[in-house]
């Protein structure tokens, strides 16, 4: 039942209003509404029951396992949630002086260098509001490098930006929204760049390329120092995107691998639950060459004081991507992360992270699923493809996925990355016990024999949850989230 | 096994490309590719009179599961995109070969068909992928 249907006209709930009244007049008129607004009347337990209720039906990293690639959606703790509303944080005006905001800025200087440590960048800044924000600054850069090259003539020509065929979409988008061609470079049959490809692509108008590594094949690129050599002898700059970092945390850095620019996800990597929009964090990192062009505000430290880097330190700045320093509470949240994990923590998640993977792949290859790149080892992730079962038995990665719920299990990532047919891309994450990772093992096992035996039965899934399959295709095509009263 | 008619000509990218008695060109995606893109939920068509180069992205294809570009598979002008497939983009995956058409070419050079590839050797690279 929608919230809107159990409203009755007039039914107020005291608990949330202010206190006295107090009257406002100078609004102008023209803003001031004529109508009512149409929002639900209910009692206070009305909607903590309607809201409470919501919640138990879904799934999430709290109620289950919850493997889905390429994204890590992983266990955020709740201390760096509580610490990072203590009141001196929460009740921190954006626009409070800087002598006031020290023990803040503090953390936001501590959380920039702890950064820059993992990822072996130069230079850190925090403002990109999330990974998309993070990207866009990253490839502004790369424009603003180029533009400012032959004394500031710059170099018009490097209209090209390198993506793999594996890459998330939004690389490309990204490219696009920067002003730059995208020109695609396709994969070899071990999941690794092309090179020769490459080596045909590159040349005086590459501005650069963008790579995931490992990348969303659940491989490591093995030849990266190769791909960075051939970049950067064509004249181009390197982008990391860091969607995958969370597999080499703190044991392999992208600033030794060569990269120029690289974006953080914290929301994914540094405990804040993402999905569902946000809000999010996607700071950037970047090389020396590109120090000069990082947005600003930035935190510095002079002597005793943390101070704000502003436009007018770094003139060559791409400028500001938020009226104040990004999302606050997410790079809070981020900063105890890393201080509760330190630095053999950190890289112990890397660690668990990719055994657990590496685990959880050979048990399902050892139960005959077939595995997309059955020689590599997985980093964090690994892909399972199901052609064999739609192409046999006609049961596919969705039908496998929603009676995975059935069991009690979130599917992991389907049909991405795009090259590998009817595709499970499943990433446990560091915070899962082997038991629950034997539980998926064995639920997988158990729908391989009914697929055998009983097709329509999967095909029919999920029987258990409060809604069954749900129809992609008009939820594409004519999704209506609008309500309407009823007319009477 | 998917359906690829002798008449036509294909590319690497899963078009497939018929021959008018007026020498036009018509371009749709076969059968093997809106099998693996799954139902289709979205369809963006080119202009008349966009004109393309063989290899250009000029049509967009949405379904449940990705997004894809339709690529031009020779030199050409547009002379009309199918607009019915706006309001039923499924058509393609009904009839691929069909009314699920995404647009009408008039090519820059009338041999630049015969170049493309032909069924028997569309049915390698689709039987490859399948392997």
């Amino acid at each position: 039942m929608l919230i809107f249907e159990q409203s009755r006209n007039g039914r107020v709930n005291t608990a949330q209003q202010p206190a006295g009244t107090k009257a406002v007049s100078d609004i102008p008129a023209e803003f001031l509404r004529n109508d009512k607004p149409l929002l639900p009347e209910v009692s206070e337990m009305q909607a903590v029951r309607h809201y409470t209720r919501l919640s138990t039906k879904n799934f999430s990293i709290d109620t289950h396992f919850y493997p889905l690639g390429s994204c890590t959606m992983k266990y955020n703790p709740r201390g760096c949630n509580s610490l990072s509303m203590l009141p001196g944080f929460l009740n921190r005006h954006p626009d409070s002086p800087v002598n006031m905001s020290q023990g803040f800025l503090s953390c936001m200087y501590d959380l920039q260098e702890i950064l820059k440590d993992v990822t072996g960048m130069k230079e850190v800044s925090l403002s990109p509001m999330a990974g998309a924000q993070g990207e866009f600054a990253g490839v502004a850069m790369i424009r603003a490098y180029h533009d400012a090259q032959n004394g500031g003539k710059g170099d018009p020509e490097r209209t090209e930006i390198l993506v793999p065929d594996a890459a998330h979409g939004t690389n490309p988008a990204t490219a696009t929204m920067c002003n730059f061609k995208v020109r695609e470079i396709p994969t070899n049959s071990d999941g690794d760049v092309d090179i020769d490809a490459l080596k045909q692509a590159v040349g005086p108008q590459t501005a650069g390329i963008m790579l995931t590594n490992p990348s969303t094949l659940g491989v490591f690129e093995r030849k990266i120092k190769e791909i960075a050599d051939i970049v950067h002898k064509a004249g181009g700059l390197l982008y990391y995107d860091g969607a995958n970092l969370n597999a080499i945390l703190g044991k392999v850095k992208p600033g030794d691998m060569g990269f120029d620019v690289i974006h953080m996800n914290l929301h994914k990597t540094f405990s804040t639950p993402h999905g569902g929009g946000g809000p999010g964090a996607g700071p950037v990192g970047v090389s020396e060459r590109l120090i000069p062009y990082l947005p600003v505000p930035m935190v510095t430290k002079v002597s005793d004081e943390y101070q704000v880097i502003t436009e007018k330190d770094n003139p060559n700045s791409i400028g500001r991507l938020s009226a104040f320093m990004g999302n606050a509470g997410v790079l809070l949240r981020a900063y105890i992360y890393a201080r509760l994990l330190g630095r053999d923590g950190m890289q112990r998640v890397a660690e668990y992270a990719t055994l657990n993977a590496n685990y959880m792949m050979k048990k399902l290859e050892a139960a005959g699923f077939e595995l997309a790149f059955p020689n590599r080892k997985a980093t964090h992730e690994f892909i399972v493809t199901l052609k064999k079962q739609a192409k046999e038995l006609n049961v596919n990665a969705m039908d496998f996925a929603k009676r995975l719920l059935d069991y009690g299990f979130h599917a992991p990532t389907t049909y991405f990355p795009l090259l590998v047919p009817e595709c499970f891309l499943i990433e446990p994450t560091e915070t899962e016990a082997q038991d629950a990772l034997d539980g998926f093992i064995e639920a997988m096992i158990a729908i391989q024999k009914e697929a055998e035996t009983d097709a329509e039965k999967v095909k029919g899934a999920p029987y258990t949850l409060p809604v069954r399959r749900l129809d992609d295709v008009k939820a594409a095509k004519e999704l209506d989230l609008t309500w309407k009263q009823q007319q009477a | 096994m998917s359906n690829i008619p002798d008449e036509l000509r294909y590319t690497k990218s899963h078009e497939w490309v018929r021959r008018e008695e007026d020498g036009t060109l018509t371009v749709g995606i076969t059968d093997h590719a809106q099998g693996l893109l799954g139902d289709l939920v979205f369809v963006e068509t080119p202009e008349a009179e966009d004109t393309f180069s063989s290899g250009d992205d000029c049509a967009v294809i949405e379904s449940v599961k990705a997004a894809s570009d339709v690529y031009c598979p020779v030199d050409g002008e547009v002379i009309e995109g199918n607009e019915a497939l706006a309001d039923a983009p499924e058509t393609i995956n009904h009839d691929a070969y069909g009314d699920g058409w995404i647009f009408k070419l008039k090519p820059e050079d009338g041999g630049a068909f015969d170049e493309l590839m032909g069924h028997e050797e569309y049915a390698e690279i689709v039987a490859e992928e399948d392997h």
